[in-house]
């Protein structure tokens, strides 16, 4: 409870009452479960805290003493880590400081897409396969097939189709990861279907859509939310694969795996241009590792005593 | 038994016909028009068209796919448009290393990573086990190529133990080919051990606790023998379950791996092929690796029945 200011005491003259401050923190009771729920679940508190700064670093990648990370200095090329130049400069003089920093960008933005679009297809044919039975072994077919070409090849395939973008990366990814989700959401769905309170619902009058909304929807929200992370790491990894064998992101747009791919001919002699991101890289999987084996404990007891 | 295997083996056909009807559609819908580039610069309208009827383009979708199928299952993947030779042999060439490298990978993965997962639940929650499983959340998140140019530098241009790339083909006698393949292999593997040390753990631990262990123990068998022979044995069925599926992430790897120690087989090939755009090239590979991917599961679905007499379909 917050101590009341606008009491009906009359006020003194003379004396002026602050006005009330807006409730920028959350209530008590919300803190208290947030901070709680950090404390018993460490992993969630490290992966979500690097991860929070990754996502600043991105964000806020212009400010944070970069130069421009496609402004070419043929006269200051493969500078080795200095004052100047923190992670020194690649065959064309370019900052690898903040080509890294401008690439954090672009793997998040992937991997938090990917995350996004293929959950959110995954539970759109994971619930219909679920449901409709005609549907699901036309569905799961499918998905069979899809599985079956290794998702990487997979994702090569479709990029191969297209033109270089970040727009396609994201979706020949999303396309490669769709399956896992399908076949995820559609077990729990199957196996939440013979609930006791599924079948009163439906005894009692509750339509199917409005089951699914009640009863379905929130019960898959736990495990997507755990696989949605571990998509978002394989998507980072995937992306800066498809980008280091020149079949992701353009050349044109520093990402992790670009910058890997232009150092690769000269990582012999100069490794730093190969380690800076690929440090970021390994830091930034990691952190969201570590948030969906953390969400994993906390959320599905029955899979964290499993694993 | 040899009813399951039989209906375990029809079972597939949908699956490798979804596969080829995808990897068809990619050809088919692929920019470009190949009747145009075999014609050449100087070639007509009618010329182009003329080939174009040659090759059957013109032709319905499912015949199309027909007749493309039937050449598949006689072995003919077709032509590669850069080179103009065979995409089978063009494979053929390329495939020695690779199944080099994964087949040693995959040794090393099941002879590391086996035990570490039984060593971390005969000692789940000590230190031993924490180190384990902390080893493997690290290993999950290192991308293949950071693992290989970290192993290349340390045990390459550092100690200088092992050569820092390239391939030596196995005829050329056992220690030679070994010493090429035993750091990609490290490389590639490392996910792969990691994956298969948390479930070879979390399996483990659960047999662990069944009565019968109880009992190997009461009856005063050894330590290893009731690890390797009662609980491992029965803790089976999900590793070789992961072991089949995690072959996806050595196809995947291997193409990364084989590009940072300059491996020229199979990965190098797709690279090349995705450069040049050489559609009938991607398209022989992914199929390849598809058909080797569905094979390695059903080999897998196989054993179960070996290792779990119990499991009848």
């Amino acid at each position: 409870m917050s101590i009341s200011t606008s009491s009906t005491a009359p006020v003194p003259s003379g004396l002026v009452i602050a006005p009330q401050l807006p409730d920028l923190l959350l209530p008590v009771a919300i803190r208290r479960g947030v901070l709680g729920f950090l404390r018993n679940h460490p992993t969630v508190a490290i992966g979500g805290a690097l991860l929070l700064c990754l996502v600043l670093v991105g964000i806020f990648a212009p400010w944070l003493g970069t130069v421009d990370p496609t402004a070419l200095a043929p006269a200051k090329r493969t500078r080795l880590p200095s004052a100047d130049f923190w992670f020194g400069t690649d065959l064309l003089g370019r900052d690898i400081y903040s080509r890294v920093l401008y690439g954090a960008r672009v793997s998040l933005t992937v991997g938090l897409s990917v995350a996004v679009l293929a959950s959110l297809a995954g539970l759109a044919i994971g619930l219909v396969s679920g449901f409709v039975r005609w549907a699901d072994g036309i569905l799961m077919r499918f998905m069979d097939g899809l599985m079956s070409i290794p998702p990487i090849l997979l994702a090569v395939a479709l990029m191969a189709l297209t033109r270089a973008s970040v727009g396609n990366v994201i979706l020949a990814i999303t396309v490669a990861e769709i399956p896992r989700v399908s076949r995820l959401v559609r077990s729990v769905v199957l196996s939440l279907r013979e609930q006791p309170y599924v079948d009163a619902a439906t005894a009692s009058g509750t339509r199917t859509p409005m089951v699914i909304l009640r009863h379905i929807l929130p019960n898959t929200l736990a495990p997507m939310l755990v696989q949605a992370t571990y998509i978002c790491a394989s998507a980072m990894i995937v992306e800066s694969i498809l980008s280091f064998i020149g079949a992701g992101t353009p050349p044109t747009i520093p990402s992790w795996g670009n910058i890997m791919a232009e150092g690769r001919a000269l990582w012999q002699v100069k490794p730093y241009i190969v380690f800076f991101p690929a440090a970021f890289l390994s830091v930034t999987v990691l952190a969201v590792n570590l948030l969906g084996d953390g969400l994993r404990d906390a959320l599905d007891p029955r899979m964290a005593k499993s694993l | 038994m040899i009813s399951y295997i039989l209906r375990r083996v029809l079972s597939t056909l949908p699956v490798m016909g979804i596969v080829a009807l995808f990897v068809f559609s990619l050809l088919y819908i692929a920019p470009g028009d190949p009747a145009a580039v075999i014609a050449g610069d100087q070639a007509s309208p009618a010329d182009v068209e003329r080939i174009r009827q040659g090759l059957g383009l013109d032709r319905p979708f499912l015949v199309q796919f027909g007749t493309w199928l039937w050449h598949i299952l006689h072995g003919d993947l077709g032509t590669s448009i850069f080179t103009n030779l065979p995409v089978a042999s063009m494979i053929a060439q390329r495939i020695e290393p690779t199944f080099s490298l994964m087949a040693i990978t995959l040794v090393l993965t099941i002879l590391v990573a086996v035990p570490l997962g039984v060593a971390a639940a005969w000692k789940a929650g000590s230190w031993v086990d924490r180190t384990i499983m902390a080893f493997a959340v690290f290993a999950f998140s290192l991308p293949v190529f950071v693992v290989g140019y970290v192993l290349a530098y340390v045990f390459a241009l550092q100690f200088e133990w092992l050569p820092v790339q390239g391939y030596t083909p196995l005829a050329a006698g056992l220690w030679p080919w070994l010493q090429n393949l035993i750091l990609p292999a490290l490389a590639l593997g490392s996910v792969y051990i990691a994956l298969i040390a948390r479930i070879t753990r979390a399996s483990m631990l659960e047999v662990l606790q069944q009565d019968y262990v109880r009992t190997a123990r009461a009856k005063g068998l050894g330590q290893s023998n009731i690890l390797f022979v009662h609980a491992l044995k029965n803790a089976a069925v999900p590793i070789v379950t992961v072991i089949g599926i995690g072959i996806a992430l050595l196809i995947g790897g291997a193409v990364v791996t084989e590009s940072v120690f300059a491996i020229p087989g199979l990965g190098r090939l797709t690279i090349d092929a995705i450069l040049r755009r050489d559609y009938p090239v991607i398209q022989g590979i992914v199929l390849l690796f598809s058909f080797l991917y569905v094979l390695v599961n059903l080999m897998v679905d196989v054993t179960y029945t070996l290792v779990d007499p119990r499991i009848r379909y």
